[in-house]
């Protein structure tokens, strides 16, 4: 516990993180209601005073947009959390979203000295504390400084490029494909792990900062990227993944096999959850999710709260390789998923055109490949069936062909992802890209990175242009 | 909002209606279609382009379900929510100068689109439309404007000739007819019989799908297809691979299987919305 001597505040040396206060498992998968309940005031001081603000500050380099972590934690520790605030804003445009869903213990928090002995400090839940408790300021719209620019795509990419250029003045348009903005944040991330209205708060920031956005057109489709260029002197594609990708096995046709895409879509964006929704979506009772990543778990777990009584995750690896971030993959075991590891599916088999059951084969892990990963290896004669009526297939997208398909001079790799050169620019110029476009299925923060460095880039370029 | 600049009903239960919609307006060519939510809450509903009058888009729709009447209940200069397009490719029509068109239902509306695409380039178009019955005929003078030959067939035969349309396409085929393509569009099963009698003949035919889809853009993946291409199955996407595709390639059992995904959800909420309209 924290103790002070002569008025100096000792560290708090417990050397475990402060516990997320959280709705009960039993209760909560009733509900798309928020399960992280975020930090009091108390726990968040307690837990700030755990940062031994040591001299090298490695979370800092842990962290995709370098946050001054140490620097917003001791003003956590002063209890001025507006100042906090402001030191995160000046890296981060989604402080009350990242500090909901990056992987901190992949990034910032695996880097803490704390962690050495013990748990690291909890960064990304004092992250959150700092965003939920900002009281909204007045926003002042800069002074335009006359140049325009035009992103493609609302998602977190395009919402941290946004904000980086409009903050300077720059008049930047939102093209989105959707009849919302928010890309991944709103389609993809449920409810119960990230609430939309925290989702629609940062957008409407951006809005009261000038930004305009346009709902509903598809950019390739509804105007091209050469119409763009002629209104706007930079562009910047944060388009996302796109195309989900499937198993090529027998059965992926049959009547409740859904992409966690649709899945996700049908249930977050159009809210099928809700009665008052028009869109249907298939409940299961009993559930498949194939794949071991975070949209993996979102599936499963919005599966369970479409009241499906046995929900499993089968992956073809074991708990260790699991890509999910941990806390996640926590609250599934919690919420009682089964997980079925070092299994593979080989057939989806159907009755009257739906399905009836997956049948799996069992897995063994064999030597690391070059990138250090256990390569699995199907076990002869080990398959069984497991009797499901929904499966979901969470086993990552590739890129969209659709804006290539419309712009022949955009590169893009044998794989689809969008081409750019070292400081984010594509093969046409003054046309930027980043996040998953580029990079294939990645995290909500290097996708803000992207978009952020773009803007840096794009600023650099328009700035040394006489208007 | 995307406001109703006008609203005509064909008969009893296909109603057309013109869209203030500028951007779709400006690139929409036959064959693309748009999406569209009637209100908040509502479903995305893909709907394939009727027709472009300067900036107002022309869509075609049958009253069957929920969103539909809910459509349909939309009175002139009202608005509707959402309006995005123009998707998926537009019906290859460039290396075609002698088309047979043939359509059955509010197919028909979609087919008018690609039969007057057709016209305008000068090329030879026959078609063929086919209803259930006579009252349920729509764009007859239109079609007679744009084809070189009409034939106008009724299930009943109340209307022009008896039979489904495969019969007299079938007649000109076996008649030593020749055509540089059929293009087909339609419900999924009378495509797949237009398909199967191509198929007699060697006479290659385009197909229009409409499967179920949310975002029209390729991600969600709903409205994959099984293409049967040289004896390999492919996965197609019909938002951004189609809405047209090579009709002997596609498994149209499939397909009426994936149509049907949703019927009792459907069904349910058809008849909320009607209790809630308090229509029939």
């Amino acid at each position: 516990m924290q103790s002070s001597k002569q008025g100096i505040i000792m560290p708090n040396m417990s050397l475990e993180k402060n516990k997320m206060p959280m709705l009960e498992a039993n209760d909560r998968i009733h509900s798309f209601d928020e399960v992280a309940l975020g930090y009091s005031e108390e726990v968040a001081v307690l837990e700030a005073n755990r940062c031994l603000h040591c001299p090298n500050h490695p979370c800092v380099e842990g962290c995709p947009v370098n946050i001054d972590i140490p620097n917003f934690i001791e003003h956590i520790k002063n209890k001025d959390y507006e100042s906090a605030y402001r030191v995160i804003s000046l890296n981060s445009s989604l402080p009350a979203i990242c500090g909901r869903v990056c992987p901190q213990e992949s990034q910032c928090e695996s880097k803490c000295v704390r962690g050495i002995k013990g748990e690291p400090v909890g960064i990304g839940r004092l992250e959150r504390f700092v965003a939920d408790n900002h009281v909204d300021e007045e926003i002042n719209k800069p002074v335009s400084n006359g140049h325009k620019v035009a992103i493609v795509g609302s998602g977190p990419s395009g919402l941290a490029c946004a904000y980086e250029l409009s903050k300077d003045g720059y008049d930047v348009t939102i093209y989105e494909a959707l009849h919302v903005a928010g890309g991944v944040l709103m389609y993809g991330i449920p409810e119960f792990r990230l609430p939309k209205k925290i989702v629609q708060k940062e957008i409407d920031r951006l809005v009261k900062l000038g930004v305009k956005i346009n709902t509903n057109v598809v950019v390739g489709k509804s105007i091209s990227i050469d119409e763009l260029l002629q209104e706007y002197e930079a562009l910047y594609l944060g388009t996302g993944a796109g195309l989900p990708n499937f198993m090529d096995i027998d059965g992926e046709m049959l009547n409740g096999v859904y992409s966690a895409n649709e899945f996700l879509t049908r249930t977050n964006l159009m809210k099928a959850y809700k009665d008052s929704s028009s869109t249907p979506i298939m409940k299961g009772d009993n559930v498949a999710v194939v794949g071991g990543g975070n949209v993996a778990m979102d599936a499963a777990r919005s599966a369970l709260r479409l009241d499906a009584k046995r929900v499993y995750i089968i992956y073809r690896r074991s708990m260790e390789e699991l890509p999910a971030r941990k806390e996640e993959v926590e609250h599934s075991i919690e919420e009682g998923i089964d997980f079925k590891l070092l299994n593979n599916p080989v057939e989806i088999i159907g009755e009257n055109g739906h399905v009836k059951a997956i049948k799996c084969i069992k897995m063994q892990l064999g030597e690391p490949d070059e990138r250090g990963r256990r390569k699995p290896y199907p076990i002869e004669g080990s398959e069984f069936e497991l009797d499901v009526d929904v499966v979901i297939m969470a086993i990552g997208t590739s890129p969209n062909p659709l804006l290539k398909n419309s712009c022949e001079k955009l590169n893009v790799s044998s794989r689809g992802g969008i081409i750019i050169d070292d400081s984010g620019m594509t093969s046409i110029d003054n046309v930027f890209a980043g996040g998953d476009a580029v990079t294939g299925s990645a995290t909500v923060i290097s996708a803000m990175s992207a978009g952020k460095n773009a803007a840096k880039e794009i600023k650099k370029r328009l700035s040394n242009l006489v208007i | 909002m995307y406001k109703i600049i006008s609203k005509k009903m064909l008969n009893d239960t296909v109603c057309q209606m013109l869209i203030d919609a500028p951007l779709v307006a400006k690139k929409a060519k036959a064959g693309q279609f748009i999406i569209l939510r009637v209100n908040e809450d509502g479903e995305r509903i893909p709907l394939t382009i009727a027709g472009v009058i300067d900036n107002n888009v022309k869509i075609i729709f049958q009253i069957v379900g929920e969103t539909t009447m809910l459509l349909g209940d939309k009175k002139q200069d009202e608005y509707i929510q959402d309006f995005v397009g123009p998707l998926g490719k537009p019906t290859e029509i460039d290396n075609l100068n002698d088309v047979c068109i043939v359509a059955g239902g509010v197919g028909c509306a979609i087919a008018l689109n690609v039969c007057e695409s057709l016209k305008k380039e000068n090329k030879k178009v026959t078609s063929i439309i086919g209803f259930r019955n006579k009252d349920l005929v729509i764009l007859e003078e239109e079609f007679n404007k744009c084809s070189d030959e009409l034939i106008i067939m009724s299930d009943d035969g109340s209307y022009g000739k008896k039979g489904n349309v495969t019969l007299p396409l079938d007649e000109l085929l076996a008649s030593g007819r020749k055509f540089d393509k059929v293009i087909t569009i339609g419900p999924l099963i009378m495509m797949k019989y237009v398909v199967e009698t191509c198929k007699k003949y060697n006479m290659p035919c385009d197909v229009s799908m409409n499967p179920i889809m949310i975002d029209g853009t390729g991600m969600c993946g709903g409205c994959r297809l099984s293409l049967n291409i040289d004896g390999k199955k492919v996965t197609k996407f019909a938002c951004v691979d189609g809405p047209d595709f090579n009709g002997y390639e596609i498994d149209f059992d499939e397909a009426i299987s994936r149509n049907n995904i949703y019927k009792d959800f459907e069904k349910t909420r058809r008849e909320e919305t009607c209790n809630l309209l308090n229509k029939e």
